[in-house]
């Protein structure tokens, strides 16, 4: 059997254990069997891509779906390398998900759709025509959109589903009509199967034109799903909306689908790339990157705040997708190589540091039943494994060596460094400005991860459900740890990643990244020795060696005396666990920076008259760019414009008819004309 | 390879012998300048001694993080130092990190310290750990655009290989790199804690940031942070000296004699930037915490500037 056949049979059987799931999710170990089906299958599912990763690209055709036009698929190494993603992120969840699904507690809104939303992501990467892709794509948005709904009583959640639902349906249009330049390109209607097939679309290359509308398109229909600015706003709400598994996975992996759907489109089925096609792509990455962290670190939602994340780390990838698309019209094929490579390691990374992450908000979420960070605190007394490894996916995305998210990063400063070399005018001042906002993201990263890891973890328990929360179970936890073992490796050894990557890379780039498994101590190297290069595994040692060296020589010649005794503050011990700093103060000073420039964060004393009783506060406001300069208006003039047709509603039976008559003759009137 | 090792050896040794002596040469000087006596040159080694033979007092609220976290932060700044050329180019083992790389790991020395400011659960503690990531999200970008650009002047973001581009003297003078060298400087004060942006000496609570965050810690975990901030004070030393002021620098497989002149030259250059340091903290006030990111938005704004020169000035 080959491995295309293979994982076309690992989506009909996570559709049938969809099916499943409906039929049985009010038994008794509905969840058990639901979820230990899909770790099954996506387990072998990422066995298959991780032995295709470097096997010539594989067809099927079959006489399903749409008349004429049939379903085909395609398994070649990019596909295989997105399918690694969605299928070992969507392991990892299940697994969480053995232990996580015994906190839900209506199983039949969560079991009948998990299953089917991973079988639509697999079909996304597998689909080799646009109907195919189209109809996963449908089915994934649809699929997350009931997981979204899963708990929608709570407040907040309906309206997120309203609003992802939208999102969902105005990137899907804008996918349709980017498909349907390419396929009127492809030959349209003239040519057998209407010029939808990939095959098609990939031998022809569309005009500059059709290029730029397909491109902008797609920006739009790719980008809203993966939460490119300013297209971003439904995510941090729907995406913590949804039970903590399926925030992992749409946060995780469903974003990487859309990845993949822009890097399938741009980097394959259009052609070569014009020079200018660049240029958007840094601008919103960059935007992207920096507005994403600000955001996570005015908030104090939990899993709000690592959605907020997720919109940064898709910024970043977008950045080395722009880069490599500017070197690819330039002719620079090594380079563009380079930050091809960046991207996908970096979108691998994300998928492992950010589950993870959603791991642990899940697990607080499970024993405390808050996601509010200003409630809780001192959780690594009480969670010491979760909280374990959740520290390391915070220094992972925080991009500290030696750990994975550095080496990706590493990669994309790396990409930047050969960019003067590009010849245009408006590349050389736009990579430097996107270059200064991926160092200010990657700084504010760190803040960020310092604040939620600080005020959850760390401190004294501010509330009672802090104080008496307890570790989670054993299925979640061994997924954490999988997942954290995956990114420690991926950090020590980028090389053997990125030799992985590199028949993907050379099949859209044109050219490789020089072989790094076989260089000495397992250096990576990116362009020549006398350059760059970066060593985790040695830097790895050396902080073992250092840190463990130098504590057993301390403990062994200056003594291990260590007094437990009430904390010091300065000589006031006695003040309770309120006069903590909370989440809002420990980034007040930031937000006073650089929230008043981006968000027009202001703060003010609100000082009640003598002689009232209600309490003294802080009002602190802030507003989002995104949401009141793009969709507040679109919002206003969609419902002005309902108002104002409105009557149309309410005309009498003759009126309609006359409407009717006079809308015939027009038509026939255009057929007349133009026939 | 052994003499190669050796040589890294003796430049790790180096760091960490020389740095407490560099705090308490500052320390003398100012207080001279100031015309106190000042505390003896060698102070800071006698302070280390004796709070190694103390015993550690650590929090009831304290967890795993707060014991770990001295040792970490010695650990990445140690490692990152180990990567900076003093006396010599070619580090045996300079190839496992770039500039880049040695600014990520002063990074997470910075992440290990600034959560163990929160860990105890203390506001003195908090309040510190709140101004240095402010500090920090303005100095660590600034940073990696000098790092852009003496790479795209050397051609290397390789710390040796940058500084042996740069000791031939090939590059002459550059608008860019005078760029870097200000915002270096702006960023090596605010990264020490020196004045104008944090006060080493302080221990008034409202105006500590650096000191705040340590404050809980006592014995040889106290010893270990303070000994960390002696090796990065000497470790941005070393920077400016290996970029800026290359003379002297033995290059890769010179002879005995090139490293003597090497260490000498190490010697006076530190001493220099020592004396420098000395004399601009004595000679300037501690600024408002909130004109701080004005202060690192100038070297950031100054990378931008000299990067973007840098990558116009390519097609000229």
């Amino acid at each position: 059997m080959t491995a295309l056949a293979l994982l076309g049979g690992c989506i009909l059987a996570l559709l049938g254990t969809a099916g499943l799931g409906a039929l049985i999710a009010q038994r008794r170990g509905a969840g058990a069997r639901v979820y230990g089906l899909c770790l099954a299958i996506t387990a072998v599912a990422t066995l298959a891509a991780l032995a295709s990763l470097a096997a010539p690209a594989e067809v099927a055709a079959y006489p399903i779906f749409m008349p004429g036009l049939g379903l085909h698929l395609r398994l070649d190494p990019l596909a295989a390398v997105f399918l690694v993603i969605v299928d070992l992120g969507a392991a990892g969840a299940s697994l969480y998900a053995l232990g996580y699904a015994a906190h839900e507690k209506e199983p039949r809104r969560v079991l009948p759709f998990y299953p089917a939303f991973l079988a639509a992501m697999n079909l996304v990467v597998l689909a080799d025509d646009a109907y195919a892709f189209l109809f996963g794509w449908e089915l994934m948005s649809l699929a997350s959109w009931a997981l979204v709904m899963a708990h929608h009583r709570e407040a907040g959640n309906a309206r997120a589903g309203y609003i992802y639902i939208v999102m969902a349906s105005l990137g899907t249009l804008a996918l349709i009509g980017g498909f349907g330049v390419l396929a009127a390109g492809a030959g349209g209607f003239a040519s057998a199967g209407g010029g939808f097939d990939f095959a098609a679309m990939r031998a022809a290359h569309p005009g500059v034109a059709q290029g730029g509308i397909a491109l902008a398109l797609v920006l739009i229909g790719a980008g809203s799903k993966a939460g490119l600015a300013p297209l971003h706003v439904w995510l941090p709400l729907a995406h913590p909306a949804a039970p903590s598994h399926v925030s992992a996975l749409m946060s995780g992996v469903m974003t990487k689908v859309a990845i993949y759907g822009f890097i399938r489109v741009v980097f394959d089925l259009l052609g070569p790339a014009e020079w200018w096609w660049a240029m958007p792509v840094l601008l919103l990455g960059g935007i992207t990157a920096a507005l994403g962290v600000l955001h996570a670190l005015m908030e104090r939602d939990l899993k709000r705040l690592l959605a907020c994340s997720t919109i940064e780390n898709i910024g970043i990838i977008f950045l080395a997708l722009g880069l490599a698309l500017a070197f690819r019209a330039n002719a620079m094929p090594t380079a563009a190589a380079l930050a091809l490579t960046a991207g996908l390691f970096h979108a691998f990374n994300h998928m492992l540091f950010k589950s993870v992450l959603f791991f642990g908000a899940g697990a607080v979420l499970g024993a405390t039943g808050l996601r509010d960070i200003e409630r809780l605190g001192g959780l690594i007394h009480r969670m010491p494994v979760s909280s374990a490894a959740f520290l390391v996916a915070s220094m992972a995305i925080a991009a500290l060596p030696p750990l994975n998210g550095f080496a990706s990063e590493w990669l994309l400063f790396q990409a930047i460094f050969i960019s003067p070399e590009l010849p245009q005018w408006g590349l050389k001042i736009m990579v430097p400005a996107v270059g200064t906002l991926l160092a200010l993201a990657a700084a504010l990263v760190a803040a960020c991860f310092v604040r939620a890891y600080g005020i959850l973890y760390l401190g004294r328990p501010r509330g009672p459900e802090a104080a008496t929360a307890r570790e989670t179970d054993r299925y979640s936890l061994a997924a954490m740890i999988a997942l954290c073992a995956l990114a420690v490796l991926a950090g020590l050894l980028p090389g053997v990643v990125i030799d992985a990557l590199a028949p993907a890379v050379h099949a859209l780039a044109g050219a490789r990244m020089p072989a790094q498994s076989g260089g000495a101590w397992l250096t990576l190297v990116p362009i020549a020795d006398r350059n760059s290069s970066y060593n985790g595994l040695m830097i790895g040692l050396f902080l073992a060696l250092v840190g463990l060296g130098s504590a057993a020589l301390i403990h062994r010649l200056a003594g291990r005396r260590t007094r437990r005794a009430r904390l010091w503050d300065c000589g006031y011990p006695g003040l309770g666990p309120t006069s903590q700093y909370s989440a809002a103060s420990l980034s007040q000073p930031l937000r006073r920076v650089l929230g008043a420039v981006v968000f027009a964060s202001s703060e003010r004393v609100d000082m009640p008259d003598p002689g009232a009783l209600r309490p003294a506060g802080i009002v602190k406001t802030i507003h989002d760019p995104a949401w009141e300069g793009l969709f507040a208006p679109i919002g206003i003039a969609v419902s002005y414009a309902a108002g104002k047709l409105n009557h149309l509603q309410f005309m009498t039976i003759r009126r309609y008819l006359g409407a009717v008559f006079v809308l015939l003759v027009a038509l026939l009137l255009l057929v007349g004309v133009s026939g | 390879m052994i003499a190669d090792l050796a040589l890294q050896g003796v430049q790790m040794a180096l760091v960490l012998l020389l740095a407490p002596l560099l705090t308490g040469f500052v320390r003398t000087l100012k207080a001279r300048l100031l015309r106190r006596r000042g505390p003896p040159l060698l102070q800071p080694y006698r302070d280390l001694w004796r709070l190694l033979g103390k015993e550690a007092i650590v929090a009831d609220s304290a967890s795993w993080l707060f014991r770990a976290a001295p040792y970490l932060v010695f650990a990445a700044t140690w490692v990152a130092a180990a990567l900076v050329p003093t006396y010599a180019t070619g580090l045996i083992f300079s190839w496992s990190g770039d500039l880049i790389a040695i600014t990520a790991l002063l990074g997470l020395a910075r992440f290990a310290q600034t959560l163990a400011g929160l860990d105890v659960g203390t506001s003195f503690g908090a309040i510190g750990t709140s101004r240095e990531l402010m500090i920090a999200s303005m100095a660590e970008p600034a940073m990696i655009m000098i790092a852009f650009i003496v790479s795209l002047v050397a051609g290397s973001t390789q710390l040796s290989a940058i500084a042996a581009v740069m000791l031939t003297y090939e590059i002459g003078l550059r608008v860019s790199l005078a760029m870097a060298l200000i915002a270096l400087i702006i960023v090596a004060l605010a990264e020490n804690a020196r004045i104008p942006v944090d006060n080493p000496a302080t221990h008034l609570e409202l105006t500590m940031v650096h000191e705040a965050m340590v404050l809980e810690y006592s014995g040889r975990h106290l010893a270990m942070i303070d000994l960390a901030s002696s090796v990065k004070l000497l470790l941005y030393a070393s920077l400016l000296a290996c970029l800026f002021a290359p003379l002297g620098l033995a290059p890769l497989g010179s002879g005995l004699a090139a490293h003597l002149v090497g260490l000498a030259a190490y010697g006076a250059k530190v001493t220099g930037i020592g004396v420098m340091l000395a004399v601009f903290e004595t000679s300037i006030a501690k600024m408002r915490v909130f004109r701080v990111p004005g202060f690192l938005g100038a070297a950031l704004m100054l990378g931008f500037l000299g990067t973007i020169l840098l990558f116009v000035s390519r097609s000229l």
